[in-house]
């Protein structure tokens, strides 16, 4: 079946709700509107206002309600609109959500789940076009993943709701209209996946980056990673890769300092060195501001001829 | 409920918390160190209020709440202590004391913090039909928080219920309520979201029983959500890192003779209810509970660090 990865979130809501009474979404302008991206679309009609339910702006609020609903034995969907706006809820994901179960001697767990939109690329400016993955994932004590597949789009949120801990994740605009084939297979929060083989240099990517990297590798003989886990990475199947290619390129749409490119670089260099012939690489934002102007926008962002040179720059 | 019984309570948290402080210098106890003493009418009078079911959500300065909902006192001293024993295995100390089996969800360090997972546990509650009650406790620090704001208007709007007991001890670690806030009647704040108000002596415990039972039926009975303002005095420093630059030694002195204890046992002595003999009968069982406290947290354990990083994850 052939869907857009847009049907496949909304398929996604659609079982949960249906499997498990536990199961409710709240977000600003999930339910009448139907959703900012038209995601929940027809959803309030169909499971009722207690359970696709409207909240006011505030972050913070809703977010901590959706930690105390999880301790009540609720499985809550807290959709928070973007990850922009995630900023005023920080402090109950960090400080509430990532720490009930370890401070309190793992007496209490929070099956909760966040779901939130990230990435530029679509001229919507400084404040509405950030990617703050790479900050989630610093977090012990919360699970990241990416959706950059029909499946994982599908998948993702049956797989985080079915995990005792709380899971936030990100889903992405930019790929909102790609349409895709529908496996059906088995979504786990576990596995990074290589999306394409190859065996001359690695690119690793996740999310919106990941189409960029499949375009890339159409001129290299590139093996492409999913990342689809940011946290816990799966470092296995990257190091596999490298073994085989002997180069990596990661590509991150976070900024460079501190992104999640520099962990992923990290860790190839402690524990794959000596597979190298060349130093890993990065394609990631560029360190200004998302600008508005499209050439400004592009230039800010990874995009395939990037990725492409940097590939091509561990060559000599 | 007898007065006794409230007496004893209040009695059992001054007495744990002045033994905290003397274990505190002698190096027994770190980190912070937050003690609720003049406070204990405002808990002990809540917490002969609720029952069993009800979820109760504190804040850093939860020794007392902890307590008379249950936890034992030894636990509490072995959490102080930082040890496997203690009722967070050692990984809370004294501002992050949690009792699942109680419905206890902890002592919150992050000001107004528990707010926003009242509200969750409410709407748990309510979705799921259970007739509980949620008891959030905080400061009057918290309601300068959008938290505050935030919780405030949901619990009204979605009609849930949690009895919001506000412990208004007139400082915000130094900061007089009047220097941060351009309205200082927290009750007015409170209406301001349609939301049922009670204003209470918090150094009376018969008062702030009453006020607390009635605020727990009210919110069973209705559904929606309750405020109530508990007007009480911290006699001891924010912390034990504070030299108490920001208020009068007058002041401090002038809110003890309203100390929560004293009056209260001498109103019971008045009334014919309690004899001196009694008063240091309850006093001398109190201190062998404390001891006996003192004693489990020194004879408890280590964690292993191997289990460094165990319940990060539940799986």
């Amino acid at each position: 079946m052939t869907i857009t990865y847009r049907e496949a979130l909304r398929m996604g809501l659609r079982e949960a709700l249906a499997a498990d009474e536990r199961v409710f979404l709240m977000g600003e302008d999930v339910g009448k509107y139907g959703g900012t991206y038209a995601v929940s679309k027809g959803l309030l009609e169909e499971f009722g206002a207690e359970r696709v339910r409207d909240t006011p702006l505030s972050e913070l609020g809703f977010v901590g309600a959706g930690v105390g609903a999880a301790l009540g034995g609720m499985r809550p969907i807290v959709e928070v609109m973007t990850v922009n706006f995630s900023l005023l809820a920080l402090d109950q994901v960090v400080n509430s959500a990532a720490l009930l179960r370890h401070m309190s001697g793992g007496q209490v767990s929070v099956p909760l789940v966040i779901r939130t939109c990230s990435g530029a690329g679509r001229q919507l400016a400084a404040q509405h076009s950030h990617s703050f993955e790479a900050w989630y994932a610093h977090v012990p004590g919360i699970k990241v993943v990416a959706a950059a597949s029909i499946d994982d789009a599908r998948g993702m949120l049956g797989a985080a709701l079915a995990d005792p801990d709380p899971v936030v994740v990100f889903e992405y605009p930019a790929l909102f209209e790609m349409k895709g084939e529908l496996s059906g297979e088995k979504v786990d929060l576990s596995s990074a996946q290589v999306r394409r083989p190859g065996s001359r240099v690695t690119l690793v990517a996740y999310g919106a980056s990941l189409p960029k990297a499949m375009q890339a590798a159409e001129t290299l003989d590139a093996e492409v990673i999913d990342l689809r886990v940011l946290r816990p990475l799966d470092m296995a199947t990257v190091l596999e890769s490298v073994k085989k290619t002997r180069r990596a390129v990661v590509v991150d749409e976070c900024w460079r300092s501190g992104g999640l490119a520099a962990e992923v670089m990290a860790r190839i260099m402690e524990q794959g060195f000596y597979d190298l012939d060349a130093p890993v690489a990065r394609v990631c934002t560029e360190e200004v501001p998302i600008p508005y102007a499209r050439h400004l926008e592009e230039a800010a962002l990874p995009h395939a001829a990037k990725i492409v040179a940097a590939a091509k720059g561990l060559f000599g | 409920m007898s007065g006794i019984a409230l007496l004893t309570d209040m009695l059992r948290i001054r007495r744990l918390e002045e033994k905290s402080a003397e274990l505190y210098g002698a190096g027994r106890i770190r980190g912070f160190l937050h003690l609720y003493i003049g406070e204990e009418a405002v808990a002990a009078g809540c917490m002969r209020a609720l029952a069993p079911e009800d979820n109760v959500v504190a804040t850093y300065r939860e020794h007392g709440h902890a307590l008379l909902r249950g936890v034992p006192m030894g636990a509490i001293m072995a959490e102080m202590y930082g040890r496997r024993e203690g009722c967070s295995r050692g990984r809370g100390g004294s501002m992050h004391l949690f009792d699942a089996s109680r419905r206890f969800y902890g002592g919150n360090a992050i000001v107004g913090g528990g707010l926003p997972l009242a509200v969750g546990l409410a709407l748990s509650s309510s979705l799921k039909k259970e007739p509980r009650v949620t008891a959030c406790f905080f400061g009057e620090g918290a309601v300068a928080e959008g938290a505050f704001h935030e919780s405030m208007n949901l619990a009204q709007l979605w009609r849930l219920p949690v009895a919001f007991f506000c412990e208004n001890n007139l400082y915000a670690m130094g900061t007089a309520l009047a220097r941060s806030e351009s309205q200082t009647d927290l009750c007015v704040k409170a209406a301001a979201f349609g939301m049922a108000t009670l204003k209470v002596d918090g150094m009376d415990v018969a008062a702030t029983h009453e006020a607390a039972r009635r605020a727990r039926a009210q919110v069973l009975e209705t559904g929606v959500p309750v405020f109530v303002e508990f007007q009480t005095y911290r006699f001891r420093a924010h912390s034990m890192f504070d030299p108490e630059l920001y208020r009068e030694k007058s002041e401090v002195e002038e809110w003890k003779k309203r100390g929560p204890i004293h009056n209260f046992s001498a109103r019971l002595k008045a009334e014919g209810k309690l004899t001196e003999a009694q008063f240091l009968e309850i006093d001398a069982a109190v201190m062998r509970e404390v001891d006996a406290a003192v004693a489990f947290a020194e004879a408890g354990t280590w964690e292993p660090v191997e289990d460094l990083a165990r319940d990060v994850y539940t799986t």
